[in-house]
């Protein structure tokens, strides 16, 4: 992992991450077309409405925790902590309301403030006290975790009927929850594209040194960054309450911390930081949905399905790298800045230095080229 | 930038006398990012020592050591990943794979086991290779790539037992993870504790070969490396083969000494990197001593057997641990942020992540 990573200059970046989308969304045209294909042979149809329904709320939960995994990941940090926060969330919504219409509003205050507040600590234990991602969000995840283990021992408190309804009414074949997860996703597209942080946020995850050195406060970028992913993950865990009618201490052990970083890297959002958005997060979020919906039609053993996954998340980036290294090696070779430019996403640096040119396998730029 | 690293607070000294290398030595071990987990080492066993002065008496240290060797040799394997700026998260599923092929193939026969382990040492291999070349030459980010081979192993083991591990570990497999030779003072002087003195041993040997210097370069700027005539794919490719035979040792002593459960390795890999990043060793690579990050995963063993001791309630044990990582983590980077002024500054500097 290269530390030389671009900052992803603010006007190019604009049309390359526009070429990036695109490609994730031909992915998930591809993904859908193969699978139509395949329940098609299985003598069913993967556009029924039902089926339809089924990708879309699917797609919701994971939704809002992939967006704002992309603004953490945007700025090169990582939220491990995100399923302990719907953890969380979903048990504050849902012993909050206590079965009392009338406290939904405060419910969902408090759910957002006690996220937002979360989310403030893991920034700031990334920014002030340089602590590494990773192990700071696993850590506050772990104290999260001791909180609800000591504190709820099974499903707690009573979601009213009135608030279920985010979880499954629907206008027409979407369903409202889906709707909600657009509308934030994009709210999320326009912070990054008008606002002044959202620009930030590239320039940080660029390189935090030169942002820094263009007047640009980073440590506040990142816990902005960091507040509204735990909030996202707090709307996660609100859909959570109001789909299971409680609140659940065992949503954390569903894996959607690693789900939520694995769908924002398909989405093409650089791991590296400072290249990426969240239109592709959102395609790489329905590319699961539609590979679960699919192996569900399709009766596909449960095991088989995580096969499967790994595979196909692997398979899915490894292509895109391709891609990426192949624009990125022209640039390198025709741009003269060999030395400075937007030079790496992992590994694309030249693998094979002028003295091994008699390798027979000149490296890994051998398969790329 | 790899010699810093090695030997802070020192020029180029071609030859040492042993007096020399023993200061540095003891400047590497309290100086530099690993000095914080050596301190809490050694606070959390005088903790230990405290609550329950037994514990000092060599068979329970022993008995510790044997229960402890897994974790350190897993957290061996990571470093070797992680100095070379990669992750590896499917050691977990790894381990848990190895154990019940172990229990499936051998099936409680004395006389499978030999060529059972040398299976399993087949399949780590080829684990590794696979990580490393998808990492290395198709450019899939090691997050991702380790974690789709997470996926795939949880499901593969899961699908082809049928859900619920079968079959029988034998005895002699068992032997390195449980057994080991009587001794006067200690009791039992385990086999899995000498298991551990050789891969530390091997393990230092190596990061002072051309390989370990290669590597930490590698990890450190492979740009630089690659100019400089580094084949980052091949060196990046073997971390990753070490990390999972390693992960395969460890498997081997965690089924002896717990036997086969569904869910064996669970989590390991989280567990694992904590350990390596307690330890001082740079997230993103380039920098860390793996002594250190043995260090960092025996103080993980010692923090529960704290716990333990203390009869602390399960439930609020992840948050102390927690609270602790974090603290120990941030005082670290506090450390490592000071002594630059007195180091070279250009080479510390732009290794600096945010």
């Amino acid at each position: 992992m290269s530390r030389a990573v671009a900052v992803a200059g603010t006007g190019k970046a604009d049309r390359r991450r526009l070429g990036a989308t695109e490609l994730v969304w031909l992915a998930l045209v591809g993904v859908t077309i193969i699978g139509a294909i395949l329940v098609a042979l299985d003598g069913q149809n993967l556009f029924s409405i039902a089926n339809t329904r089924d990708v879309l709320s699917r797609s919701s939960l994971l939704g809002f925790v992939a967006i704002g995994q992309t603004l953490v990941i945007l700025c090169r940090s990582l939220d491990l902590s995100v399923g302990y926060v719907m953890a969380l969330s979903s048990l504050i919504a849902a012993t909050t309301m206590n079965g009392d219409p009338a406290r939904v509003p405060l419910a969902i205050v408090a759910v957002l403030v006690v996220a937002g507040a979360i989310g403030l600590c893991n920034g700031l234990i990334v920014s002030v006290l340089k602590v590494n991602p990773f192990i700071a969000t696993l850590g506050v995840g772990l104290i999260i975790k001791g909180y609800l283990d000591t504190q709820y021992q099974g499903p707690a408190g009573e979601v009213p009927s009135s608030f279920q309804q985010f979880g499954f009414s629907r206008i027409g074949p979407v369903p409202l929850s889906t709707l909600v997860m657009l509308l934030v996703a994009v709210a999320g597209i326009l912070f990054l594209r008008k606002t002044r942080t959202g620009y930030h946020m590239f320039a940080v995850g660029g390189s935090a040194d030169v942002a820094r050195l263009s007047g640009i406060r980073t440590g506040r970028v990142l816990v902005t960054a960091h507040v509204l992913c735990s909030i996202a993950a707090g709307l996660a865990g609100l859909l959570i309450a109001a789909r299971f009618g409680t609140g659940s201490a065992l949503v954390y052990n569903s894996g959607y911390d690693l789900e939520s970083i694995a769908a924002v890297v398909l989405g093409g959002t650089l791991l590296m930081g400072g290249r990426g958005g969240i239109g592709g997060t959102i395609a790489g979020v329905l590319i699961l949905a539609v590979l679960d919906t699919v192996f569900n039609i399709l009766a596909v053993d449960p095991f088989f399905k995580d096969v499967l996954r790994g595979t196909i998340i692997v398979a899915a980036v490894a292509i895109y790298a391709r891609r990426q290294i192949d624009r990125k090696a022209s640039r390198i070779r025709f741009g003269g800045d060999g030395g400075s430019g937007g030079s790496a996403p992992p590994g694309s640096p030249p693998d094979s230095a002028p003295g091994d040119t008699g390798d027979p396998v000149p490296a890994g730029q051998g398969g790329a080229r | 930038m790899t010699v810093t690293t090695q030997q802070p607070a020192q020029g180029p000294a071609p030859q040492r006398s042993a007096g020399s290398r023993a200061g540095d030595l003891l400047a590497r071990v309290f100086g530099g990012g690993s000095g914080t987990v050596f301190a809490l080492l050694i606070v959390v066993f005088a903790a230990i020592f405290i609550v329950n002065p037994s514990f000092a008496e060599p068979p329970s240290l022993m008995a510790f050591l044997k229960q402890a060797a897994p974790l350190m040799i897993l957290a061996i394997g990571q470093y070797f990943v992680i100095v070379s700026g990669e992750f590896d998260l499917s050691v977990g599923s790894l381990v848990g794979a190895q154990v019940v092929i172990a229990a499936a193939l051998i099936d409680g026969e004395e006389g499978r086991t030999v060529p059972v382990i040398l299976l399993m040492l087949g399949f780590g291999i080829l684990v590794g290779l696979i990580n490393g070349l998808i990492t290395t030459l198709l450019k899939v980010q090691s997050f991702i790539t380790t974690l789709g081979m997470m996926l795939v192993l949880y499901g593969a083991i899961r699908l082809w037992t049928g859900g619920a591990p079968t079959g029988a570990l034998s005895e002699a497999f068992r032997q390195p993870g449980r057994g080991g030779i009587d001794l006067a003072v200690v009791r039992q002087l385990p086999w899995a504790l000498m298991i551990l003195i050789g891969v530390v041993i091997i393990a230092v040997a190596v990061m002072r070969s051309s390989y370990g210097r290669t590597l930490i370069a590698t990890g450190d700027n492979e740009r630089a490396a690659g100019f400089s005539g580094v084949r980052v794919w091949r060196v990046r490719t073997l971390a990753f083969v070490i990390s999972s035979v390693l992960a395969t040792l460890a498997a081997i002593l965690i089924g002896g000494y717990a036997g086969v459960t569904a869910q064996v390795g669970q989590g390991m890999e989280f567990t694992a990197i904590t350990a390596v990043v307690l330890g001082g060793v740079a997230l993103g690579g380039g920098r860390g001593w793996v002594v250190a990050a043995m260090a960092g995963a025996l103080t993980l063993e010692a923090l529960f057997v704290l716990f333990n001791q203390l009869s602390m309630p399960s439930t609020i044990r992840p948050a102390v641990q927690g609270v602790i990582i974090i603290a120990a983590v941030a005082y670290a980077a506090r450390e490592r942020a000071r002594p630059r002024h007195h180091q070279e500054v250009p080479s510390q500097s732009q290794s600096n992540e945010a």
